[in-house]
Formats: C-alpha cells, structure tokens, sequence
C-alpha cells in the first residue's frame, strides 16, 4: 500500500502579478550592481583586487569612509532624535498639527540644490544670520557655517528631518493611545507612558527609520560639493567614486569605491537591524488577538 | 495615592462636547452620586449615553465642564489619573502587546516603585484570583479573549485600588464566558471588599452585579435604585422600556384614587399603579411580558381579550403576540401553547400595570 500523495499546491495565477516589478529591479537594480561588482575586480592595472588595495592604501581614499560616517551617523541621530520628541508631541489630531506637519514636510520638496542655494545666502559670512546677530551684537565674531563641515550637516538635518519626522509620526499614530490611558490609571506618569510603552513599541520603528535615514545621509553628495570643503573635511565617498569615474576615467575603481561605500552601508544597517530582532515586533494596538 | 475611603462623592459632573454645528452639547449632565466603600454600582443605559464618559471623568482621562469629585474630604477632579490610584477595566481590555502577562499585571506595582522580589508573590497572587497561573509568560496576543479580560481584570485589582472602574468588560466575550467572568467579577468584588463601578447597557448584568444601579439616558441619570426596584418599580416610561416592560399602551384616564389609577381605551379597561404625577387625562400603561397570565374565558378584571397572532416557542415557555380587537398588540409570555388565530384572554395584576403619563 503506497501512501496518498500529497496534493501539489496548485500555482496561483495571482504571483505573477509581481513579476513586471521582479523584472524592473533586475533590470535596474540586480544588473547594475552585478556588472559594477564584476568591472570593480577588473582594474585597469594589477590583479583583481588592484582597486581595493589601492583604496585602502591611499590617503585621500580610505578616509572618505571616516569623512562620510562622520556626517551621516550625527546627521541621523540628530534627525531621528529631534522628529522622535516632536513626532510625539503632534500624535495628538489638531489643526495646529496639520499646519506644523505641512510646515515640517516642505523640506522633502525643495531638494538639496535649493536647500545648498538657501544656505549659502542665510548661513554665509555676510548672510542674513551673520547680519542678523551684527545687528543686534549678539555675536561679534564671523560665522562660518558654510564650506565647511558644518555647513554640510546643517543641510543633511534640513533635507532629513521632515523624512524622519513623518515616518515616527506614522508610527506613533499607529499606536492604540488607550494604552497610554491605561497605562496612566495604573500610575504612570506622562515620562513614564512614554519610556515603558512609547518607546517600546517604537524601537522597531526607529531602529528602521535609522537605517532609512542613514543610507539617504551616506549618500551625501550635492550638499557636500556646494555646502562644503569637498578637497578637505567634507571630502565624501560619493566624491571620491566621482572623482574616479569623472575626472580620471577609471569606472573600474569608481565602482570599487561605490562597492565599498555600500558595504560600509550594508554593515550598519544589519547591525541595527540585527538590534531590531531581539525587540518586541507584533501588532501595536490594545484590542484582542 | 492608594488612600482607601469610605464615601466618593461626584457632585454635579457634568462634561460637554462640541457638538454638530459647534453647539455644545452634555454628554453628562449634572451627575450627583455618593458611593459607599463596598459598593458594587452599576451605570446602566443605552449606547451613547454617556456611560463611558462618566467612567472617564472619575478615572480621570477626561476634565469635567462642571461639578465636582470627592474621596471624602479630598477634592479630586483636577488630579491626573495617575495620582487618583483608581484601576480600569477597558473596554477592548488594553494590554500592553509588548509585555508579558505577569509584566502587565506587575506594571502598577512596578510604577508605585516596589521592587521587583515585591511584585512577583502579588503578581502570582493576582493570577491565582483571575485563575491564569501558569500563563504568566505568554504575550496578551497569545490569549483568548477571555484570558485576556481576566489578565485586564487582574491588572487593575492587584494595585489594591480604592475604588474599581470597569467599561463593558464583558461585551466582547461570548455568552457563556460571559456569564462565567460575570460570577467571577462579583466574587472578586466580594473577596477584595472595595467599591466598583461598573458600566453597562446589558440589564441582566447590572441586575445581577449591582447592589445600585443608575440608569441613564442621553447624559441624564433617570433613576438611581436597588436593582429590584429598578426591574420592579421604574422611575419613568424610559427606564421601564429598558427594563423589558415591552406592552406600553397610550391610555385615557377614566379615575384616580391615591395611588390607583383606572384607565381605558378602545377596548381595554385596566386598573393600575401610577408611578408619576398624571395631567391632562392622558397616560402611559407599561406592562411586562412575563406578569401576564393566559386564560381561555374572561375570568375576573384586569383581563383583556385579543387574537392570537403568533406563537414563539422558547422551551420554557412561549412568546405569545396578542391584538386585540382596534389592534393593540400585546406580547405575552405564558406557558401553554395556543394556536395562531385562537381567542384568548389575558391578565395582569393591578399591582403589576404601572401608570405612567403619556408622552
Ligand atoms: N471625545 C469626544 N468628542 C465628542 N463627542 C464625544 C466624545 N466622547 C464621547 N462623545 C459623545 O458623547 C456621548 C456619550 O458617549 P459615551 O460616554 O461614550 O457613551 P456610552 O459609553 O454610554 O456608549 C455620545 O454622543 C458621544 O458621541
Ligand atoms: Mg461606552
């Protein structure tokens, strides 16, 4: 006696509705990073792994890594850590919380070349700032806030900020305000709603708009030519893959170098990804299962 | 906080809302009530009539528009709920999703500062009066919906609360667990020896559960009773409706003496009781279903003669519909089972025929 065959799942139609989009990312995504992956172990001269030893051996490449991650992570703790309180304070619906958000949101519009032309005219030596503080001799000295390293996170602040704030603001309307209410009848003041169940069930949340709004600011590129001192302490990683590809004419190295800076991107975020799975990640409302 | 008390006092709550058109409208108005250590009330009443307002604003979740809360001689009604020390019950029984049964139940504890070799025997405690022991390191989302009002319950109980707050605990469960947690809620009630209120729209819990009801409608408390006189001797029309007196019938005045009343209509002819002050010769009978008796011939008065026109058959008894000749439908349960079309006559109790003035 043989035993009753299992029936064969039967193949649902419905799955090919994902293969245009399985098709657009191998096309635009999978593709390219093959072939950049492939021309990067081809240099120009040496052996296959000539770009790297040359990215790791010369002194205006390797430190672009440092230069990078120095604007991106304080550019993202700054964003995720200032949207994260005042995303908080706006849960509530109001009028006053439309007007904010639309204010807030303008930004993600602008895009950084504008943002770079702003900055120059209100941040510069002889911008509306520095006039503005001369005037009224609060601060004497010159500013410097432009072409510099400062000038460049001013603008990762401005162009992530709104991108962070509205992702928490989602998250945190997601959550079930009964459970602070209930939280509260049991003794918890507003700090502790917030630490003990706020915070809880945000931390996924976070940790992936961290990771977002980290990949965004290590891309760095427009504001740290127009903003800062790309020869000096704004000299990026997109600048040096730039630099490569544009000015020496040497794809193979520009894509070890993008090779690189996507490595360093892909470490940071499986590390707090990694983080994020040992959270609590279930449904966020009270109600029952 | 904690502070135990012997009377709370709500004195004239009142809350509004804005309502359509910017109108401001009470949702509660004029709330007075004193309540006893020990006390289990019951808020009675249709959706939407302020019920769950009036938990919020004892709880503390909602500012009053007027009036004023008393735990004897303290004034209340302007301190944040987490300084009042009142547990509640919500609705859809607000776990937190992220912690443990037992971190749920401890988390009142743990916000009053005890530590944590402190908590765990009251914790442990507090499951064994809700009967989960040995559920205690499962998510809320791992629960059925009953273990997870009982866990809601066990919350809010194990901080020793002066004074219980419970919102529809027991609406999203189904019947039969439903009159379980019902026993369980009055025998927890009765072992803690604190006061509870608890809100309703289902009168066979507060009569149940309650040694007061009030009963309310559209923000305004109707009666305030012991649950027999509520189901026996309803205040208005309103309350007597929701109390399952099914039969009203609009009646004219034919003579009053003292508290007896005589009244008629088409072809009915009644002596009843008069709950209200009567004017202008019109009236209101409300008539239970289950205080009618069945008979075959008109035997005696307060009897009313009709065709039956449907039988419902519930087991213990049936659920007859009555018209009578100028087509005044009766509902009528009575054991025995009549045919459809069949004349028959039914009685009611002088005592049991409540008048009440028309509307
Ligand atoms: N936050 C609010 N804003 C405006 N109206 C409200 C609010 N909460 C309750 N109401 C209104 O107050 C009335 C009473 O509501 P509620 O107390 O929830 O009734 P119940 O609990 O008895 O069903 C309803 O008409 C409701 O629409
Ligand atoms: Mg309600």
């Amino acid at each position: 006696m043989t035993a009753p065959e299992a029936p064969r799942a039967a193949f649902d139609r419905v799955l090919l509705l994902v293969v245009p989009a399985a098709a657009f990312m191998l096309l635009l995504f999978i593709y390219p990073f093959l072939y950049g992956l492939a021309l990067s172990f081809n240099p120009k001269e040496g052996g296959a792994l000539a770009n790297y030893a040359h990215f790791f051996t010369t002194d205006n490449l390797w430190p672009t890594i440092w230069t990078t991650l120095r604007l991106a992570l304080p550019a993202t703790l700054i964003n995720v850590g200032l949207a994260l309180p005042i995303a908080f304070k706006m849960r509530v619906k109001s009028p006053y919380q439309r007007w904010a958000t639309t204010i807030l949101v303008i930004p993600i519009t602008l895009g950084t070349v504008l943002i770079a032309e702003g900055m120059l005219t209100y941040f510069g030596p002889k911008g509306w700032l520095a006039q503005f503080l001369q005037f009224f001799h609060l601060y004497e000295g010159s500013i410097r806030l432009t072409h510099n390293y400062w000038g460049v996170l001013i603008s990762l602040v401005i162009s992530g900020f709104p991108f962070a704030f509205l992702l928490i603001l989602s998250y945190i309307t997601g959550i079930d305000p009964v459970l602070a209410r209930a939280a509260s009848t049991l003794g918890a003041d507003p700090r502790s709603q917030f630490r003990h169940i706020y915070l809880p069930l945000l931390a996924p949340g976070l940790a992936m708009c961290f990771c977002l709004a980290f990949v965004q600011a290590f891309s760095v590129f427009p504001s740290a030519v127009l903003l800062g001192s790309p020869a000096g302490p704004t000299r990026v990683i997109s600048i040096a893959a730039y630099e490569a590809a544009f000015e020496q004419y040497d794809y193979s190295m520009a894509s070890a170098i993008a090779m690189i800076m996507g490595f360093v991107q892909l470490v940071i975020v499986a590390a707090v990804l990694g983080a994020r799975s040992l959270m609590y990640r279930g449904p966020v409302s009270a109600g029952k299962g | 906080m904690d502070h135990d008390f012997n009377e709370l006092r709500l004195d004239g709550v009142t809350r509004r809302f804005a309502g359509a058109g910017g109108l401001a409208f009470a949702a509660l108005n004029e709330l007075t009530l004193t309540i006893q250590r020990g006390e289990f009330i019951a808020l009675l009443g249709p959706s939407g009539c302020g019920k769950s307002t009036a938990l919020n604003c004892i709880a503390g979740l909602m500012q009053l528009s007027g009036g004023s809360i008393w735990l004897d001689s303290t004034r209340i009604d302007t301190l944040p709920p987490e300084k009042r020390g009142f547990g509640m019950v919500f609705q859809n029984y607000a776990l937190f999703p992220h912690m443990t049964v037992a971190r749920n139940i401890g988390f009142g504890l743990k916000m009053r500062g005890l530590s944590d070799a402190n908590v765990a025997p009251r914790v442990a405690h507090a499951l064994q009066l809700v009967q989960l022991t040995g559920q205690e390191h499962k998510l809320p989302g791992q629960l059925s919906g009953g273990q997870q009002q009982r866990v809601a319950i066990a919350r809010a109980i194990v901080i020793e609360p002066p004074l219980v707050l419970m919102d529809e605990p027991l609406s999203n469960l189904d019947a039969k667990l439903r009159i379980e947690t019902r026993a369980e809620i009055r025998r927890i009630h009765k072992e803690l020896g604190r006061s509870t209120i608890y809100v309703t729209h289902d009168q066979d819990e507060a009569l149940s559960l309650a040694d007061r009801i009030v009963v309310m409608k559209d923000g305004v408390v109707q009666q305030i009773a012991a649950p027999h006189d509520v189901y026996a001797q309803p205040a208005n029309l309103h309350v007597a409706r929701f109390m399952g007196y099914r039969n009203v019938v609009e009646v004219a005045i034919e003579r009053e003496s003292g508290e007896r009343v005589t009244v008629s209509g088409p072809d009915i002819c009644l002596t009843g009781v008069r709950k209200q002050p009567l004017a202008d010769g019109r009236a209101c009978i409300a008539m239970r279903p289950e205080e009618f008796t069945l008979g075959a011939d008109p035997g005696g008065s307060n009897t009313i003669s009709g065709r039956v026109d449907n039988v419902e058959y519930c087991g213990r008894d049936s659920l007859i519909d009555v018209v009578t000749a100028s087509g005044t439908r009766l509902y009528v349960r009575a054991n025995g089972a009549p045919q459809a079309g069949d004349t028959v006559y039914v009685h009611i109790p002088v005592e049991r025929t409540l008048v009440y003035p028309h509307e």
